[in-house]
């Protein structure tokens, strides 16, 4: 996994809620077998009409918004498990992804995926759409050391919580499963003095 | 101060607490698909691990299947390339493989219970997260991403935090005409899609304790529709009846002493929950959705909520709806009934008990798919077959369909589907498609209808 420290980088702004992980990759897209190749239908039926047609209203299709961050609505990412969903969006070019509420699921596999999910309040998300709606070309800073994010103009920041360890993890840019085999002692010691049932 | 059933199991299970974080959770089974694994395999192949446990992983294959002529090579290749590639890792892994063909085969969480994998105060996973469906059983079960998969392979646990625990509470008497999909359906409507976020929530109360293991299946695999990780139930004598003689569970001495242990499985009079509810059966009715997530439900007999809020209106236009509108009378023309939420026997039953001697609407395209092997076997033994294909439902090889439309099972754009699986988003069932979620029952009534209808007056 790649470390994660910092960022600063426009974003873009999705002001939709509940945003499955259906919308984020329809499932007719997960038919591989390996982790390359969903950037490409990141969100893909906002992002095209059915006629395969570019549907311009939608804002990944609009040329002023670019940028590391995506923005959007409460509770993103729920439904399914699929971790697909974090690949498309880590593959299209995010690496975070802030909201008023994170689905767990889709929270614990961003984070697996060196994508950080900042949960910030509902006021301060409002602000952060304002700002980036009024202007594109609005910068934001992240400090996953401090913990903070701050659009960097008007310095209007907000603290987010994250796990120590999964911090620990991200800025490391090691993974879980790193850590699960350097206690694999441990988990067999657990097996071997299990009751009996 | 006393423990929840939650506890209990939760408890009995970490290894280790990590400082300042989250616990390293023993896995006791871990059930795997096609979809979510081939990376997972990948990633151990990549770093040159071997799997930790192979014995206790059971694999399927349900999404992608082909729902008819399942003898014959798939046809889309992708899907069968998807397939074969599970087929080569189970091999190399020694894992036990029931494919399509096998007489076990079907979506996992139908057979994993009906197998009698799933036991009581057992933690499960799954790169699936109806996987809380195996709660109805008193045991931990929460769905996973794909990462987690490969850190189950490899050792067999995960890192998680533990979630807060919540009771829901129903009591009362349900009317007949109320199904356990209509209970669920009811409570997820009432608190919202991300009520259960951060929690495991645990149901209780006259309503689940009257229920059926198929009944308290369903309710547990909707958990996952309030963000819950999972949602469990304590088991009783239903459970331990259930799981008695079936291929996998314990016999005969050893069945004895898993059912004294299993009856330590509840929650304490004196533990506290960190969130309660409850609920009147009296107010459940008939449930029906109208919008693209599960929390937007009514009673058939309501009307759609005149809620100001521009991601509501979305998702009302999406629908082609109105606000203040009665679903009533609504025309529909597909009906699915199948999924892991409502495709075993007892849900056949109730929809072969009410069409029996009746025709489908002759604008109505009716599907019915078995959610394993073993429930197709049940649907000919019972004769049920024969009921569907008199009223002109087409009965189908098992697997999840519909449900998510990664096969041909799909609903074409615009249509109106009244669908007894888990999921209403948009395009869920195919592109444009547009699912209203219901029980089996209500879903049998609009075949027959070809519309919406108040089922109680019918009933
Ligand atoms: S039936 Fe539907 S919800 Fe259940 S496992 Fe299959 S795709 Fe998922």
């Amino acid at each position: 996994m790649k470390q994660f420290k910092k960022i600063e980088s426009r974003a873009i702004p999705l002001p939709i809620e509940n945003i499955d992980t259906d919308q984020i990759i329809p499932a007719r897209f997960l038919k591989a077998t390996d982790k390359t190749g969903f950037g490409e239908n990141l969100f893909r039926d906002w992002r095209f009409h059915k006629d395969g047609n570019l549907n311009t209203e939608f804002v990944l299709n609009n040329n002023s918004y670019s940028g590391e961050i995506l923005i959007a609505g409460t509770n993103f990412g729920c439904g399914s498990s699929r971790e697909h969903a974090a690949w498309s969006i880590g593959e299209y070019g995010f690496k975070v992804v802030i909201s008023s509420f994170f689905a767990d699921i889709f929270k614990g596999n961003a984070l697996n995926n060196g994508i950080l999910p900042i949960q910030v309040s509902e006021a301060y998300l409002q602000t952060l759409f304002s700002a980036v709606q009024e202007n594109p070309q609005t910068l934001i800073l992240v400090d996953l050391e401090n913990q903070k994010v701050t659009l960097k103009e008007t310095k209007q920041s907000e603290i987010f919580e994250i796990n120590p360890y999964k911090k620990l993890c991200l800025i490391n840019g090691y993974d879980d499963i790193d850590y699960l085999l350097s206690i694999k002692d441990k988990i067999e010691t657990f097996e071997e003095n299990r009751v009996e049932i | 101060m006393g423990k929840t059933l939650f506890d209990k199991v939760w408890d009995s299970h970490v290894v280790t607490t990590i400082e300042n974080g989250p616990q390293v959770l023993y896995i006791d089974k871990h059930l795997i698909h096609e979809v979510t694994s081939p990376q997972a395999f990948q990633e151990l192949e990549n770093r040159n691990i071997s799997l930790f446990r192979p014995k206790q992983i059971v694999a399927t294959a349900d999404h992608n299947t082909p729902t008819i002529d399942q003898h014959l090579p798939v046809k889309d290749e992708l899907s069968r390339k998807q397939l074969e590639q599970l087929s080569i890792n189970c091999k190399k892994n020694n894992i036990e493989l029931y494919g399509l063909g096998h007489q076990y085969n079907g979506i996992i969480h139908v057979i994993a219970p009906e197998l009698g994998i799933t036991q009581p105060g057992m933690t499960m996973v799954c790169g699936d997260s109806h996987t809380s469906t195996h709660g109805a059983f008193g045991t931990i079960a929460f769905g996973i991403g794909t990462s987690q998969v490969a850190q189950v392979m490899a050792c067999q646990s995960v890192i998680t935090e533990k979630p807060k625990a919540m009771r829901i509470s129903v009591d009362g008497i349900l009317s007949k005409v109320v199904q356990p999909k209509d209970v669920i359906l009811y409570i997820i409507a009432k608190l919202g899609t991300n009520s259960g976020t951060g929690y495991f929530i645990e149901y209780a109360g006259e309503v689940f304790e009257n229920m059926s293991m198929e009944g308290r299946m369903t309710v547990c695999n909707m958990s996952i529709e309030m963000g819950a990780r999972g949602g469990m139930i304590a088991p009783d004598k239903t459970t331990y009846e259930y799981i008695k003689g079936r291929t996998f569970a314990p016999k005969g001495e050893e069945f004895d002493r898993k059912v004294t242990h299993w009856k330590s499985l509840k929650t304490d009079s004196d533990a506290a929950f960190d969130l309660e509810f409850s609920f009147d059966a009296g107010d459940i009715a008939p449930m029906i959705t109208y919008g693209t997530n599960p929390g937007m439900g009514i009673k058939i007999t309501e009307t759609i909520p005149q809620t100001e809020n521009k991601s509501f209106e979305k998702s009302l236009s999406y629908m082609g709806f109105e606000k203040g509108a009665s679903l009533i009378d609504q025309s529909i023309n597909y009906v699915f009934i199948g999924s892991c939420t409502n495709s075993r026997i007892e849900d056949f039953r109730v929809v072969a008990d009410y069409i029996k001697g009746k025709q489908k609407a002759s604008n109505v395209n009716a599907l019915i798919v078995p959610g394993s092997q073993l429930v197709a076997n049940q649907i000919k033994e019972e004769g049920l077959e024969s009921i569907f294909e008199e009223a002109g439902f087409k009965l189908r090889q098992p697997g999840c369909s519909a449900c998510l439309a990664m096969n041909d099972d799909k609903i074409p754009e615009g249509e109106y589907c009244v669908s007894t699986s888990n999921r209403n988003f948009e395009g869920r069932q195919g592109q444009g498609s547009r699912t209203i979620l219901a029980s089996p029952l209500v879903a049998a009534s609009v075949a027959i209808e070809g519309k919406i209808i108040d089922i109680s007056t019918t009933f």
